[in-house]
């Protein structure tokens, strides 16, 4: 395959496994999360929806609605690593993770949401940093913002366990 | 924040149902088909049905984790307003939430929330998301709450309590 061609057959795949690893969990598509790539950085996109709504006379986003984003953020973010590093290390995973094929997901074992101001009725935006990614355990921080991202609404912090960390583990 | 705001003032001296009418009134809980059990004295107990769109993990078809959260949130805001004693509001300030075992498929969540410390404007909460019983939890929470009082509480509020002409529709 031309140099040019390869390229954009690989941006394709990363652009295939990114939707796919969006469209697994049903919760994601009911919640109306999206997820944005630059290059290997994710951004979740919560779109507002009068579901979302908690408090309907503010109005703002029900807490559960943005912990909820806060968390999906978190476990995107993981998984979207592993999926980044396989994509990038051989073809034959790149294709069959396009085709579907997920690795297991991260599972949550402990979060801490920090609610900093009401969520607007508006779309959200989050960012996740995996502070630590250990063999078994990863911590990672989420920051959610509406209208400036120097003015989160609310953030979290919490432990993931890794797939593969159970009776697969090495 | 959150919300369990004016929507949910009043909580006092309501009948449950009341108060299952004012959660219904929260679209978020409403759209997760959240239920109240009970509530009153500083405890509140909500039930969530299991469904397809709550999925996390399409494998094993366990609920996400999100939807604990928001059950939690909502479990122990509403338990933070039964404790105050003339509560317009609470907005949970921070949720710690552990993981203790996946949710089981197919069955109904149940949250217990409890305060078990009050100060002017703040209450603290601890909850248990859980099938059969609180003390085998599915989840645990601890939160803090902030609780306004009906102090200032503006007459022409289209929430102000139901011995208010213009009622809580």
């Amino acid at each position: 395959m031309p140099p040019l061609e390869k390229i954009r057959a690989q941006e394709a795949l990363r652009d295939q496994a990114l939707l796919r690893l969006a469209g697994a969990a049903p919760y994601v598509k009911f919640l109306g999360v999206e997820l944005d790539r630059r290059g290997d950085e994710l951004t979740a996109i919560l779109r507002f929806d009068p579901k979302l709504i908690g408090n309907p006379l503010l109005p703002a986003l029900h807490g559960g609605a943005t912990g909820s984003f806060l968390e999906i953020t978190a476990i995107m973010q993981l998984a979207w690593d592993g999926i980044w590093e396989r994509i990038e290390a051989s073809e034959p995973d790149a294709q069959s993770i396009a085709l579907g094929q997920l690795p297991a997901m991260p599972k949550t074992v402990d979060i801490t949401v920090d609610y900093l101001r009401a969520g607007r009725p508006r779309d959200a935006y989050a960012r996740a940093i995996v502070a630590k990614r250990g063999r078994r355990v990863a911590n990672v921080r989420v920051e959610a913002w509406q209208d400036e991202i120097e003015r989160p609404f609310a953030a979290a912090h919490g432990h993931f366990l890794l797939p593969g960390a159970g009776e697969n583990a090495p | 924040m959150t919300e369990e705001t004016d929507a949910l003032s009043s909580l006092i001296g309501r009948p449950p149902k009341e108060v299952g009418e004012l959660i219904a009134g929260l679209p978020f809980a409403k759209a997760l088909g959240m239920r109240l059990v009970s509530s009153g004295d500083g405890e509140a107990v909500l039930s969530i049905p299991y469904h397809q769109d709550m999925i996390g993990d399409p494998e094993t078809g366990v609920i996400s984790g999100g939807v604990v959260t928001a059950l939690l949130d909502t479990c122990g805001g509403i338990a933070a307003m039964a404790s105050a004693t003339k509560p317009t509001s609470a907005a949970t300030l921070d949720l710690r939430i552990d993981y203790m075992r996946p949710a089981t498929p197919q069955r109904v969540l149940f949250a217990k929330a409890t305060c078990f410390r009050e100060t002017r404007s703040i209450t603290f909460v601890r909850a248990s998301a859980y099938h059969d019983t609180p003390e085998v939890p599915v989840a645990t929470a601890v939160g803090a709450f902030m609780v306004e009082n009906r102090r200032n509480w503006p007459v022409s509020k289209p929430d102000a309590p139901p011995t208010d002409p213009k009622g809580a529709s």
